[in-house]
C-alpha cells in the first residue's frame, strides 16, 4: 500500500450555527483513505457520519454548518477550494452516491442523458463518443440492455438499477475518491448484495478509494478494509475490520458490535398456548376507485394461511412488495381482506362492518414502523395511551391508573404521561406506542417493522421489551420485518413471503438453518455479514 | 369534554399563537396590520366618526368638492362621500368576513366528508369541479335576476365560488392524514369516526385554513366591490365602496375623487389583507413559503 493517501483528513470539525447558539456537530475527526481501500464510517443516527462526508465533498449548507481543519484530497485542501474549483473536483477527483436513488435522479430526463451531463461539464468529446462512454460504463455496472436503459426514465427502473445509474454517474470520470452515503439502505437485501459486490468490483478495477457510510454492521463486515466508529460527532475508534469486529477496544464499540442481532436462532423450544388467531385463504386485491368503470387491480396478498398461538411470536419476512404489510393491515382490520377468514378466538372478523368490528378491535392491536408519525403530536402521551380505554367505556381515573402501570411496564417513568411526543427519542416513542397498544389487553399484537427505524442498540432494547411483554402477558405477536437477523432473534415461527404468496412457513430454526424454498435460501445468502458472529466477536 | 385537554402543539420553541402574533407585528407587515386595524376601527366606529348620515340626500349640495363640512365632497345626490366611505368600510368588511366564514365553514365540512368517505369523494369532487367552472360574476348576475339585489344574495354569490378551493384544501389534508400511523392506531383503538376526525384530523387543517381564509377575505372584498360597481351587487342606497365608485363613474372627469377615494381605501385594505396572509403562510406553512 502506498504511503500517500488519496484523502487525508486532519482535525475536521463542523460547527452548527443556529441563531445565537452554536456547537460542533463534528469534532476533531482525523482519518486517511488510501487508493483501493474501503473505509467504513459506522455510527448511529446523530453520530455525525453524514455531515463528515458532506464536509469532504463540500456540500455542507453554507452559513449553517461551517467546517474547519484540513481535508487534503491528493494534497489539495478541499475546505479552502472555491466553488468553481469544487465543481471541477467533484466528478473528476471525488464523487458521491446517495441513499435514495429516486430522489437523487431527475425524474423528467432519461437516465443516459443524466450520466452524459457529467461528461459535458468536464470534457470535450463528441456526442457519439460520449454516448459510447456512457454505454460502456453502464455495461461495467452490469445493467442489462444499456441501449434501452439509456433512454429510460428513473421511474421505469428498479431501485437497484437506479442505484447502478448513480454509481455510473459517480465513477464515469474515474475519480480517486468515492463517497457512498448509506447507498444500500433503501434497497432490499438481495439487491443490496449485488450493489455491494459491484462497488467492490469497480473499486478493484479502478483502484478507487471508497468511504462507505453505513449504520449496518452486516454491510461493514462485507466490504470494509478499515472501520471508523463515530459517536456524537467524534471518532470513537479506528482500526482494521478484524480489529474492530473481533477486538474492539472501546466500550461503545463493543456495545455497538454486540447489539447486532445474530442470524442463528436461539435454541429454545417454548411451550405454546392454544391458537388465538388463525388466518385461512386470505387475499387482498387493491382496486383503483373509478366512478363509471372498473379500475386496474393488483393482488397484494394471495391465499395466505397461518396460525398464531398464545405466547408465540410469528415473524413474517419478505422484501418490499412481498405483501407482508398488507397482510398485517388485513389482520388488524385497518383494511378489509377481499376474501378469506380471520378467526380471532372463534369469531371470523374478516368481513365484519365497522360497527360489528368494534368489540373485536380491543383484542388486536398494532405498532407501526415510524415512531415519529405514530403518535399525535398534539396530544399528551397520557391522552394517547388512555384513548382506547376511554373508547371502551372505562372511567378516566381508572384509565389513568392503568396508563401509569403500562408506562412502567415499558420501562418509563409515569411523569412522561403529561409530556408531548416531540420530547422523546425514536426508541422512547416506540415504547409509548407499545404501551398504547397494550392498554386494551389485546390477545394479538401486530408489529409492522416496529424496530426497523431504530438504531441497533435501541433496537435490541425494544426487542427485549417485546419478548418480556410476550412472557408476562402471554399474548401472541405477529412480527413483520424485512430483517432476517431481527426475525432470528425474536420469532418462534417464521413465514417467508414473496410477491404476495407465502413460500415457506416453519419453526424459526428450521427456516434459518434448513430452508426448504429457493427464495428463502436466496434471502439468507444475501443477508449482509452472514459470515460473522457479532455477539461473540469472531467469524463463523 | 376532556379533563386533560388536548393542547395545540407546534414543534418549535414558542407556541403557535405567539408565532402568529410575531409574524403580523414585525417588520413591514406591522404597517399592513396597523392599516387593517385602522380600517376595522373605522368600520366599527362608523356612526361616531361619520359626520353625517350617509343616506341623507341634499339636492342643493350636489357634486360639491371637498370642504370643511363635506371632507371628501358630495356625490350626484348630494350625499356626504366621507360618511359613505366610512360606512362603506363596514359593508366591505362585513361582506368579506361573512363570505369568508361561510365558505370556510361549508368547505371544511364538505372537504372532511370528501376526504374521509371514499365513495362520497367521487361525487363531491365532481360537483366541486362543476361549481369551480361557474364564474362568480355570472352567478351573481343570475342570482340578482332571480331573487333581487340584497346582502344575502351578494353573500351567496361571493361565498359559493370560493367553497371548492377550501374543499380541495381540506380534502387534501384529510386524505394525507388517513394514512398516518397515528390515525390508524386510533382506528385500531376503536375510536369512533366523529371523535377520530375532531381529535386527530381536523386540528391539522387549521393552519392552512387560516391562511386560506385571509385570501378568501381579500377576494370577497374585491368581488363585492366589483359586483356593486357593475350594478349587480348591493342595492345602490347601501354605502359600499363599489357602489360609490359605480355612481361616481359618470362624473369621473369632473370629480375623480368619487372614484379615487373609495378606490384607494379598497386597494389599501385588500393589499393589507394579502400581505398579512402571506406572512401567516410563512409561519404556518414553512414548506410552501420556501418554494416561493
Amino acid at each position: 500500500m502506498n504511503h500517500n493517501p488519496v484523502l487525508k483528513i486532519k482535525d475536521l470539525s463542523v460547527r452548527l450555527s443556529d441563531g445565537a447558539r452554536s456547537r460542533n456537530v463534528v469534532e476533531g475527526v482525523s482519518l486517511d483513505v488510501n487508493a483501493g481501500e474501503t473505509v467504513c464510517i459506522v455510527g448511529e443516527s446523530g453520530s455525525g457520519k453524514s455531515v463528515t462526508s458532506l464536509a469532504i465533498i463540500g456540500l455542507l449548507p453554507k452559513n449553517v454548518l461551517t467546517p474547519s481543519g484540513t481535508v487534503l484530497l491528493d494534497g489539495e485542501d478541499v475546505l479552502k477550494a472555491g466553488n468553481s474549483r469544487l465543481r471541477q473536483l467533484r466528478g473528476t477527483r471525488m464523487a458521491m452516491v446517495f441513499q435514495e436513488p429516486m430522489t437523487a435522479l431527475n425524474p423528467v430526463e432519461p437516465v443516459g442523458k443524466q450520466i452524459e451531463e457529467v461528461l459535458q461539464v468536464h470534457s470535450q468529446w463528441s456526442r457519439t463518443d460520449k454516448r459510447q462512454k456512457v454505454i460502456d460504463m453502464m455495461k461495467s455496472v452490469h445493467l442489462p440492455t444499456p441501449d434501452e436503459i439509456y433512454d429510460a426514465y428513473p421511474h421505469q427502473l428498479s431501485g437497484g438499477q437506479r442505484q447502478r445509474i448513480l454509481i455510473c454517474m459517480a465513477l464515469i470520470l474515474k475519480p480517486a475518491l468515492l463517497i457512498a452515503d448509506e447507498p444500500t439502505t433503501a434497497l432490499d437485501v438481495t439487491t443490496q448484495k449485488q450493489i455491494l459486490s459491484l462497488v467492490k468490483e469497480l473499486q478493484q478495477t479502478l483502484n478507487t478509494a471508497v468511504i462507505f457510510i453505513t449504520h449496518d454492521f452486516g454491510v461493514v463486515a462485507e466490504i470494509a478494509d478499515r472501520i471508523v466508529v463515530m459517536n456524537k460527532g467524534a471518532v470513537v475508534e479506528t482500526g482494521t475490520r478484524e480489529e474492530i469486529l473481533s477486538r474492539p477496544k472501546q466500550a461503545y464499540t463493543r456495545m455497538l458490535v454486540s447489539s447486532v442481532p445474530s442470524l442463528t436462532p436461539k435454541d429454545e423450544s417454548r411451550k405454546l398456548g392454544e391458537p388465538i388467531l388463525s388466518v385461512t385463504g386470505l387475499s387482498r386485491v387493491y382496486r383503483e376507485l373509478k366512478l363509471f368503470r372498473a379500475g386496474r387491480s393488483v393482488s397484494a396478498v394471495k391465499d395466505a394461511e397461518f396460525t398464531l398461538r398464545k405466547g408465540e411470536i410469528v415473524g413474517i419476512v419478505g422484501e418490499s412488495g412481498s405483501g407482508k404489510s398488507t397482510l398485517a393491515r388485513c389482520i388488524s382490520r385497518l383494511i378489509e381482506p377481499t376474501t378469506g377468514k380471520i378467526d380471532l378466538g372463534g369469531h371470523d372478523i374478516a368481513g365484519l362492518s365497522r360497527r360489528e368490528l368494534r368489540p373485536f378491535r380491543r383484542r388486536i392491536q398494532i405498532v407501526f414502523q415510524d415512531p415519529y408519525r405514530s403518535l399525535n403530536a398534539r396530544l399528551r402521551v397520557g391522552d394517547s395511551i388512555v384513548e382506547g380505554l376511554l373508547n371502551f367505556g372505562i372511567k378516566r381515573p381508572e384509565a389513568r391508573r392503568k396508563a401509569t402501570e403500562l408506562i412502567r411496564l415499558v420501562g418509563m417513568e409515569p411523569d412522561v404521561l403529561g409530556r408531548y411526543p416531540h420530547q422523546f427519542s425514536g426508541g422512547q416513542r416506540q415504547r409509548i406506542c407499545i404501551a398504547r397498544a397494550l392498554a386494551l389487553d389485546p390477545d394479538v399484537l401486530v408489529a409492522d417493522e416496529a424496530v426497523s427505524a431504530l438504531d441497533v442498540s435501541v433496537q435490541s432494547q425494544v426487542l427485549a421489551l417485546m419478548q418480556s411483554i410476550r412472557d408476562r402477558r402471554n399474548i401472541g405477536i405477529v412480527f413483520i420485518t424485512h430483517d432476517l437477523r431481527v426475525a432470528a432473534q425474536i420469532c418462534d415461527t417464521i413465514i417467508v413471503m414473496q410477491n404476495g404468496v407465502i413460500v415457506e412457513a416453519a419453526a424459526a430454526g428450521q427456516v434459518l438453518l434448513h430452508p426448504s424454498h429457493e427464495y428463502t435460501r436466496t434471502l439468507l445468502s444475501a443477508a449482509p455479514g452472514r459470515g460473522w458472529d457479532f455477539q461473540k466477536f469472531r467469524p463463523i | 369534554m376532556q379533563s386533560f385537554e388536548p393542547v395545540v402543539l407546534e414543534q418549535r420553541a414558542e407556541g403557535p399563537w405567539s408565532g402568529l402574533f410575531r409574524a403580523v407585528t414585525s417588520g413591514p407587515i406591522a404597517i399592513a396590520s396597523l392599516i387593517l386595524l385602522a380600517i376595522v376601527l373605522i368600520a366599527v366606529a362608523a356612526p361616531i366618526i361619520a359626520t353625517t348620515d350617509p343616506l341623507l340626500i341634499h339636492p342643493t349640495e350636489r357634486l360639491r368638492p371637498g370642504s370643511l363640512q363635506h371632507w371628501f365632497g358630495t356625490d350626484a345626490l348630494g350625499r356626504d362621500v366621507y360618511a359613505r366611505v366610512v360606512y362603506g368600510a363596514r359593508t366591505s368588511l362585513i361582506v368579506g368576513t361573512f363570505a369568508a366564514a361561510a365558505s370556510i365553514a361549508f368547505g371544511l365540512v364538505i372537504g372532511v366528508i370528501a376526504g374521509y368517505f371514499r365513495m362520497a369523494d367521487l361525487i363531491i369532487m365532481r360537483v366541486m369541479d362543476g361549481v369551480m367552472a361557474i364564474p362568480s360574476i355570472v352567478l351573481a348576475v343570475a342570482l340578482v335576476a332571480i331573487s333581487g339585489a340584497s346582502l344575502t344574495t351578494v353573500l351567496v354569490a361571493i361565498a359559493v365560488p370560493e367553497i371548492p378551493r377550501v374543499v380541495r384544501l381540506v380534502r387534501g389534508v384529510i386524505l394525507n392524514l388517513r394514512g398516518e400511523p397515528y390515525v390508524e392506531a386510533a382506528i385500531s383503538l376503536g375510536t369512533p369516526a366523529p371523535l377520530l376526525l375532531i381529535r386527530h384530523m381536523i386540528p391539522n387543517t387549521m393552519a392552512p385554513l387560516i391562511v386560506q381564509s385571509s385570501f378568501v377575505l381579500a377576494s370577497a372584498i374585491l368581488t363585492e366591490a366589483a359586483l356593486s360597481f357593475l350594478g349587480v351587487g348591493l342595492p345602490p342606497e347601501i354605502p359600499s365602496w363599489g357602489n360609490i365608485m359605480s355612481e361616481g363613474r359618470k362624473y369621473f372627469q369632473l370629480y375623480p375623487g368619487l372614484i379615487f377615494i373609495p378606490g384607494a381605501f379598497l386597494a389599501v385594505t385588500v393589499l393589507s389583507v394579502n400581505l398579512i396572509g402571506d406572512a401567516l403562510r410563512d409561519v404556518l406553512d414553512p414548506k410552501m413559503a420556501k418554494r416561493l
